[in-house]
């Protein structure tokens, strides 16, 4: 159904990630599942706010990406750090049309969940065939 | 045995932080892939106070425990699989589920009525703050 087209740098559980100008860039953890009513998407997007968050669908390229601000905690030093801070961006290829229209997303808890409902005309139709 | 004292002041409790906290790490299998310590905790600290952040994407704050007796601070909890509907099929499965535990040193005591956690976008904050009786105290000094 949907197949990776752009690796934009390493996921968080990787050793580093992209650097693209002063922040990082990192590939948020993703697990799809597909029913017969569309596919979901949910995407690890740890302190990504809803509002920094944008979702497009171009030509069945669906692309996430969140600009995430880098904590700060004033007058205070960052004295032992195990993960790294920065955006998130991936994107998809789908394998069959979805309506841009009825695509939803929620964020809850830092996980991005993107539901993507069959479109109605992707459903095998049946021709008649009319005589001449 | 006498200590001297320059060596004990140029102490850095925060300097070994970094070897205290792996060592005290216990990740349970299912919750880890391959070795890598989950959660992973940033320190920030600031005076007598430490702020530790972790991320936690996907786990509900009910689900989240913490934990602080004099200088241990444990974090644990658990990180539910999504159910997913009768006769789905999985794409993609790179995210990881099930209990996680940690425990961490702290390099002094942690006043336990003065934690201050908050979960927001994921992302677990907690502020630890010395007691007062802990905290290095001036002695004035009384001209004779």
């Amino acid at each position: 159904m949907s197949n990776q087209v752009t690796s934009t740098g390493n996921s968080k559980r990787d050793a580093g990630a992209e650097r693209t100008g002063m922040t990082r860039t990192y590939r948020p953890l993703t697990d799809i599942i597909e029913t017969e009513q569309g596919v979901s998407l949910m995407l690890e997007m740890p302190g990504a706010s809803p509002e920094a968050i944008d979702i497009s669908l171009e030509r069945r390229i669906l692309s996430i990406r969140a600009n995430v601000p880098t904590t700060r905690h004033d007058g205070a030093e960052l004295a032992h750090a195990e993960y790294g801070e920065g955006d998130f961006e991936r994107a998809f290829t789908l394998s069959e049309d979805f309506d841009p229209e009825r695509i939803e997303a929620e964020m809850r808890n830092g996980v991005l969940t993107i539901t993507l409902p069959r479109a109605e005309e992707t459903q095998p139709r049946k021709i008649a065939v009319k005589a001449a | 045995m006498l200590t001297p004292a320059s060596s004990y002041f140029r102490h850095d409790p925060f300097a070994e932080w970094g070897r205290l906290a792996r060592g005290m790490s216990r990740a349970i299998p299912q919750a880890a892939t391959g070795t890598r310590t989950f959660p992973a905790v940033n320190v920030w600290r600031d005076g007598d106070m430490t702020v530790l952040t972790t991320e936690l994407p996907g786990v509900e704050p009910d689900d989240i425990e913490i934990t602080v007796k004099d200088t241990l601070f444990t974090l644990s909890g658990e990180r539910k699989t999504p159910q997913a509907p009768e006769g789905a099929h999985w794409h993609l499965r790179e995210r990881s589920y099930g209990k996680f535990s940690r425990a961490l040193q702290l390099p002094y005591p942690v006043d336990p009525d003065k934690v201050e956690a908050r979960f927001s976008d994921g992302i677990l904050q907690v502020a630890l703050h010395r007691p007062e009786e802990d905290k290095p105290r001036r002695i004035e000094i009384k001209a004779a």
